[in-house]
């Protein structure tokens, strides 16, 4: 017997409901079309529900429908290529049932009710299995096996156990008990997903970037902020890890973001490629679009449902990455609600409640032994859009607060037509030691000693610039003058990279290896040159230096990268600096 | 069927607060009939079994307990008809032009619903506006939301109608239309967009909405929602290219903060609503490009900074949604530079996808990065100039600093009604400005470029 209530109060997406008794976030449907909405209050007799869709024309005394259940994802095979919006309406059966702009009170299944997935049982009748287990896989794209779980909160033995062709409804497995098992399982979005153990981050996310894998690196597992005014780049760097980070799923969600942006994700990630194994990029990716004129209350959820798919993946045992752009869009989404709750704001106008949600988010972060008894981890890189650029504000705040790793975006730099425009003073990551084995073992033994070299040079660079500001380069002694003149290669050669360019907007860790060596090299032999004599204006107008710089763009790199040291030695050779 | 209620228990600033009425609708629109007998239109703001909110748009002077609301059952619609472009609507849409009434072929809810991203066409056909800093370096497409952000005092209305003017897509004679929304300007400033309109003949293309200063705020914040529906109207059903040009956003924040202030909310920066960002997409990202349709909506909006601060939140939250903007500079307004724009905070997130091969050169993209590298570092060295001399700079630096002046004088300067083409002035111009340098310092452009482009290679070759 189905309990229904009525609205009793419209204000904007906050409607306040009476009749029913909910529990705190469950989802109800209000009104006669049957908008979807969560409780986010309970005072007396009323609850407050945030609704996801437009609320205009509804009307005090229309019906409301609880459905019992907390606002939940579908997790299962078909999640991978799909794009949904906040609360995990697959866009594309959005646009077939009504056309192109969103009309209200749609609901959409988020995993496919009629497609079949062949299901191939790895355990048997007999065997027990508890919560997280896998009971099954299923090749969901090419290149990724999904795995069948048992959820977190199940445990048995197996009575029974089918193979073949399934819906994500159809039942699978069947346990002692009389629990049916399918290859569907739901899960509350605000509750993060059990694991056995969580685990130190050991290994670098290799992202193809240089300024990133080079000096300021992530781990997997780990948690990194981009925070930066806007036309500094947060998009398209975000945009570059997606495409290139070596992680085996990715989440994007753009919360809060621009339609046409979106609109140029959505169409490119299908047409990329991804570089290790050659297979459309949509094959591993899962994409969440709210943008940011849909509804405010989809925006604050789709957080959520983007970090619990991200778990899901994770306790299959992959290695997942997860991007937020923007958090900034998600925290003003908490704002808005919160003010029209009437609550007591926090710092401008944030609710107080803002640290502790960031923090909870950030936390479902990490590397962990999952259930599954296999190895996975979630990298969430979110970006943050601090007003006026102003790093002081509460959102980068305390998102500082929580992550390890910080890449400063720089306005300037962007102004120059310097990208990736990371400002390679300001940011920093507290990973760089701890990866620095592995960069040892895997990369070359002199890389972190390259690196830390490379990051001394500009942080002499920028002390000398406070002196040329005053003097004039001229001024300075010769050496000096060199250090300037290196710590510019590493800035234009080496720390620029164009995301545009085909070449250069992926560069393996062998390559920036090789550009960074041969960088340093070239000081070496300048300051053994300076040194035997050689003035200084010879030094700096070696021609093998200039065609450094192109260097990188080249797709037969080491060859060309081969012409052009042959001749930076043999120049050196006849300068006689040797 | 309609009842009357005569149950106002409270009038405070644009707000009325009923009691006891039947169910009615979040977002309805309320006729007030006043008893003088004129009627004043309103919507609800906040709907209960108990009270009505309801915000009244031609301000709420000479209402009182006698007067009688009307809810009308229906959310605020606009009537369209192709018929209306050549009209002059006021700011709630009814004809100020001694014109009919239009008659509509359809009535839309202005708050139009959120485009599907997923039925967006990425926009990438390029917009030729004849001025060198936006075509050259901050490259306008078609589907994009570029606004001017600038300063009282500042020529951004002429910029705005020199665009509207000359913006056309190359090698296309598609039906082009303006729909141009006043929001708070005044008199003076409408009656230079119009007669400007009727002198170029536009105005039989244009759809005008006029909110004029004197008009009362509440109605700003409807007006800009009629020329969009509008403007999409026009794209989406008669497949026409939209140019929408909005101002001033600035005088549409004050009107959201004024209402803020009156329901009492809880202010956010500078006593701006915390909704603000979400609203401003709300109009913002009805710009765009749908997938099998032929029409695009582009959004040109005007915003004055308050105290040219680019961080205050109208700017500041603006920028954050739409596609870069173009920064009116008063340093070069003040050095008599004709449209001063200044590239180096001005950004179209847009322009790599419409430039180009194909779409205007293919040195496009490299020769825009050069000039920007160069015209930043100029700048830098001026203030090095002001402090050691201009004797102390190396050879190189002078070039650069000298590059800075030519950039400005000849790439930004232009005359209010030069139309320049993208390929036989703009990137001639920019080739030679750079030309004044070393090969060698043209570091950001490909080898191959300098050869094809550069004009003393050109004048070898030929």
């Amino acid at each position: 017997m189905e309990v229904k209530g009525e609205i009793y109060r419209v204000a904007g997406p906050v409607v306040t409901i009476t009749g029913i008794k909910p529990r705190m976030y469950d989802v109800v449907k209000v009104g006669h079309e049957g908008l979807m909405g969560e409780v986010i209050r309970i005072k007396g007799d009323k609850a407050t529900v945030q609704v996801y869709e437009d609320t205009s024309g509804i009307k005090p005394g229309e019906p409301v429908e609880n459905t019992g259940m907390s606002l939940s994802v579908e997790l299962g095979p078909g999640l991978l290529e799909s794009i949904y919006d906040g609360i995990q309406r697959p866009l594309k059966v959005l646009q077939e049932q009504m056309g192109d702009f969103i009309q209200r009170g749609v609901t959409a299944n988020g995993l496919d009710r009629d497609r079949k997935w062949d299901f191939k049982p790895t355990v048997s009748s007999g065997d027990s299995v508890k919560g997280g287990e896998v009971i099954g896989i299923v090749q969901e794209t090419m290149k990724i096996e999904h795995k069948i779980m048992v959820p977190p909160n199940v445990s048995g033995t197996v009575a029974d156990i089918k193979s073949g062709e399934f819906t994500v409804e159809e039942t699978v497995c069947v346990l002692e008990d009389g629990t049916e098992l399918q290859m569907m399982q739901k899960w509350s979005v605000r509750t993060p997903r059990p694991v056995a153990k969580k685990l130190m981050p050991s290994k670098p996310l290799i992202t193809g970037q240089r300024i990133l894998d080079g000096l300021f690196p992530v781990a997997k597992g780990g948690t990194a902020a981009i925070p930066g005014p806007f036309g500094s780049g947060k998009t398209v760097t975000q945009q570059q890890l997606a495409k290139w980070s070596d992680t085996d799923i990715v989440v994007y969600i753009g919360c809060g973001e621009r339609g046409n942006e979106m609109a140029d994700v959505l169409n490119e990630f299908p047409e990329l490629e991804d570089p290790k194994t050659g297979r459309p990029l949509m094959e591993r990716t899962v994409l969440i679009a709210n943008t940011s004129n849909m509804p405010v209350a989809a925006r604050e959820a789709s957080v959520y449902t983007g970090i619990t798919i991200a778990e899901y993946y994770r306790d299959m045992g992959y290695d997942v990455s997860l991007m937020a752009d923007s958090t900034s869009r998600w925290a003003e989404s908490m704002r808005e609600i919160s003010s029209r709750l009437e609550e007591m704001p926090g710092e401008e106008g944030y609710p107080a409640y803002l640290s502790a949600r960031l923090s909870e988010f950030y936390e479902r972060a990490g590397a962990v032994h999952s259930l599954s008894g296999s190895d996975g981890s979630i990298t969430v890189i979110g970006a943050v859009s601090p007003p006026g650029g102003d790093f002081s504000e509460p959102v980068t705040q305390n998102t500082l607060r929580i992550v390890k790793v910080f890449w400063a975006l720089d306005a300037k730099l962007s102004q120059r037509r310097h990208f990736p425009s990371i400002n390679w003073l300001t940011s920093y990551s507290l990973y760089s030691k701890g990866l620095s084995d592995w960069f040892s073992e895997n990369v070359a033994p002199d890389w972190v000693d390259l690196r830390d070299n490379a990051m001394d040079l500009l942080q002499q660079e920028s002390e000398l610039q406070e002196i040329v500001q005053l003097v004039g380069s001229d001024a300075l002694p010769e050496d000096q003058q060199l250090t300037l003149e290196i710590a510019r290669m590493v800035r234009e050669y080496f720390l620029q990279q164009n995301a545009f360019h085909p070449v250069d907007t992926f560069c393996p860790f062998d390559k920036q290896y090789k550009l960074l060596k041969a960088i340093s090299k070239y000081g070496e032999m300048a300051n053994a040159a300076l040194e035997a004599g050689v003035p200084m204006g010879d030094i700096i107008s070696v021609e093998s230096k200039d065609e450094l710089a192109k260097v990188k763009f080249e797709e037969d790199f080491e060859p060309a990268l081969n012409v052009v040291m042959t001749k930076m030695d043999e120049e050196f050779a006849k300068l006689g600096g040797k | 069927m309609t009842k009357e209620y005569k149950t106002i228990t409270e009038v405070s600033g644009p707000l009325i607060f009923l009691e006891k009425t039947e169910p009615v609708g979040f977002g309805e629109l309320v006729n007030i009939n006043l008893p003088d007998g004129t009627t004043k239109r309103g919507q609800v703001l906040d709907t209960s079994a108990e009270t009505v909110v309801v915000q009244v748009f031609e301000g709420t002077g000479g209402l009182n307990s006698e007067s009688g609301v009307v809810f009308t059952g229906e959310t605020i619609k606009l009537s369209v008809a192709k018929d209306m472009l050549g009209r002059i609507l006021s700011g709630a849409g009814e004809p100020l032009d001694g014109g009919p009434r239009i008659v509509p072929d359809d009535r839309i809810d202005v708050n139009g619903a959120s485009m599907n991203p997923y039925s967006r066409m990425p926009p990438e056909d390029f917009i030729q506006t004849g001025i060198s800093t936006i075509d050259g370096t901050n490259t306008l497409v078609r589907g994009q939301k570029l606004p001017i952000f600038s300063g009282s005092g500042l020529p951004h209305n002429e910029i705005a109608l020199q665009i509207a003017r000359q913006a056309k897509v190359l090698g296309s004679d598609e039906p082009f239309a303006v729909v141009f929304a006043a929001m708070g300007i005044t008199n003076e400033e409408a009656q230079y967009f119009m007669e400007d309109f009727e002198k170029t003949g536009a105005l039989e293309r244009a759809v005008v909405f006029l909110n004029l200063a004197d008009d009362p705020a509440v109605e700003r914040l409807i007006t800009p929602r009629m020329a969009l529906t509008a403007a999409e109207y026009l794209a989406y059903e008669h497949d026409m290219h939209v140019l929408v040009i909005l101002t001033d956003i600035t005088n549409y924040c004050e009107a959201l903060r004024q209402m803020g202030a009156a329901r009492e909310e809880v202010p956010g920066r500078r006593g701006y609503p915390g909704y603000m960002y979400t609203d401003l997409a709300s109009l913002y990202e009805r710009a765009g490009v749908i997938k099998g349709k032929k029409g695009s909506v582009t959004q040109f909006s005007i915003l004055t900074m308050p105290g040219d601060d680019i961080t205050h939140p109208i700017p500041d939250l603006s920028g954050y949604i739409t596609e870069g903007q173009i920064v009116v500079s008063r340093e070069l307004h003040m050095k008599g530079i004709y449209p001063p724009i200044n590239v180096l905070p001005s950004l179209s997130r847009l322009m790599n996808s419409g430039i180009g091969e194909g779409k205007t050169r293919d040195d496009h993209k490299a020769v825009s990065d050069q000039m920007y590298a160069l015209y930043a570092e100029g700048r830098d060295m001026r203030g090095l100039v002001a402090i050691v001399g201009k004797d102390a700079l190396s050879e190189r630096d002078q070039k650069v600093l000298e590059f800075a002046d030519l950039f400005e004088d000849r790439f930004v300067r232009q005359s209010r009604d030069e139309d320049r083409h993208i390929i036989d002035d703009t990137l001639r111009i920019a080739w030679e400005i750079l030309s004044e340098l070393p090969e060698s310092q043209l570091a950001r452009i490909d080898n191959k470029f300098i050869e094809k482009y550069h004009p003393a290679h050109k004048a070898k070759s030929e």
